[in-house]
């Protein structure tokens, strides 16, 4: 626990210092949004009505950028060479960054939604907790295989390539409930079906949690 | 011959293919509902019990691979993977095919369909993966991991049409159809086993030769220095 929490500082204290990363990130994060409001043209009710899918899609592909810096660091010069003789435990290791990749996540999804509000003029007609522990949930989903592909692949030639190619179709479950889940939160939940899609992204998040911080012992070793 | 018993195999389960497919095209009857349509059922139902129990083979196989670090076992995660992928690619087609005069369409966004098509890409990625690296042991570790999370999608994708609401028929079992169509149904689940335990158990000993060759392979010798300029 002590581990994950000096792991979680260090990444913390890392982009604090250089919040150039966190203010591309959100840039990047913007563009993308704009770019699917030219897409789908001036029809309001449209980009009001796939809202929910534009913001998830804008943090989705911000993630790829976000897991694969986060990981670089560590395996420039070594580095996680020297935290693993420390001694640093995996487990600690992989929880510690990929908390610190679930806040970031988050960060660029709470900036991200008065933009949406904006870009797509959209609003919150259920109770914006909703959203937050969507966005908690969803950025959660993200991060854990993420962290665990983006160590994977850190070493590889094609990991541009790859770290999509190997994150999106897993993560197909968190788009389509969180999608839906932030969908009902701007659209109104006329037959109460929030709490079922946040459960789906709950038991996503119990089963990769699980098995990512088992797995990620053997991919540090490797 | 006895290196070669999946060869007999493979071919058994050809030949037991070719009953049942015989029989369920001109001798069982038409389904109920669907009509000549529904005889698709004794090739798509077999192609995807088989195809998901590849799977689980490639995901003992990871399991067995990392926890003893045997080349055995990662040549049969290469061996089940590419066998999987073929069946389950397959499996889409198939379906595809006859959701086109069933459905209307050749693809909808059921659940099933969704979550088959994603398995197929997880494992898909498996295989790229391996192209990518370049150092067997590690190799072996990052394969087998990225082949145990994909296997995540398989009881997903058994369990999507208890799950959600979907179009997709719940699941088939000989004891779900109709006398005259059982015994045409598990004969072609058979050829189908015995079919892709000739093609896994071929692939196995190729991808095993390759992998020992390539641990034994002795290392490059190392560069010759730069000449020296002379003054």
């Amino acid at each position: 626990m002590k581990t994950t929490l000096n792991i979680l500082w260090k990444d913390v204290l890392i982009e604090w210092r250089t919040r150039s990363r966190t203010v591309a990130l959100l840039s990047f994060a913007y563009t993308i949004l704009l770019l699917f409001a030219f897409a789908i043209g001036p029809d309001s009710a449209a980009l009001r009505q796939h809202a929910g899918a534009y913001l998830w899609l804008g943090l989705l592909l911000s993630s790829t950028l976000l897991l694969d810096s986060s990981m670089r660091i560590e395996f420039e010069a070594g580095a996680i060479s020297k935290l693993l003789l420390a001694p640093v435990s995996a487990p600690g290791l992989f929880y510690g960054k990929a908390i610190a990749n679930t806040i970031q996540l988050w960060i660029i999804g709470a900036v991200s939604v008065p933009m949406v509000f904006v870009v797509c003029d959209a609003t919150v007609v259920e109770s914006s907790g909703w959203l937050a522990l969507t966005l908690a949930l969803g950025a959660a989903g993200l991060a854990a295989p993420g962290t665990l592909y983006s160590a994977m692949i850190a070493r590889l030639s094609g990991k541009q390539l790859l770290l999509p190619l190997m994150l999106f179709p897993l993560v197909v479950p968190v788009i389509v409930s969180a999608v839906k889940a932030t969908s009902l939160v701007m659209m109104g939940d006329p037959m109460n079906q929030i709490g079922s899609w946040l459960a789906l992204l709950l038991c996503f998040n119990l089963v990769y949690w699980g098995l990512c911080g088992v797995l990620f012992g053997r991919v540090v070793e490797a | 011959m006895k290196a070669n018993w999946e060869i007999g195999v493979g071919l058994f389960g050809l030949i037991l293919l070719i009953w049942a497919h015989y029989t369920g095209l001109f001798v069982a009857p038409p389904e109920a509902m669907m009509g000549d349509v529904g005889r698709i059922l004794y090739a798509h139902v077999p192609t995807a019990w088989v195809g998901l129990s590849t799977y689980l083979v490639a995901f003992i196989a990871a399991v067995g691979a990392i926890w003893s670090g045997k080349w055995a076992w990662d040549a049969m995660v290469e061996a089940s993977v590419e066998v999987g992928l073929l069946l389950n690619a397959l499996l889409l087609i198939q379906g595809s095919l006859w959701a086109k005069p069933t459905w209307g369409v050749y693809w909808t966004w059921d659940p099933r369909l969704t979550t088959c098509a994603i398995m197929v890409v997880a494992f898909g990625v498996v295989l790229a993966l391996r192209r990518q690296i370049e150092e067997p042991m590690r190799r072996l570790t990052m394969s087998s991991i990225a082949t145990i999370i994909a296997f995540v999608n398989v009881p997903i994708v058994y369990l999507s049409v208890k799950w959600w609401r979907t179009l997709h028929q719940p699941y088939s079992s000989p004891e779900t159809v109709d006398s005259a169509m059982v015994t045409p149904l598990r004969v072609a689940a058979f050829g189908m086993l015995f079919l892709a335990t000739g093609f896994v158990v071929r692939r196995w000993r190729q991808v095993h030769r390759q992998l020992k060759a390539e641990v034994q392979a002795p290392d490059l010798p190392d560069a010759p220095s730069p000449l020296a300029v002379e003054d």
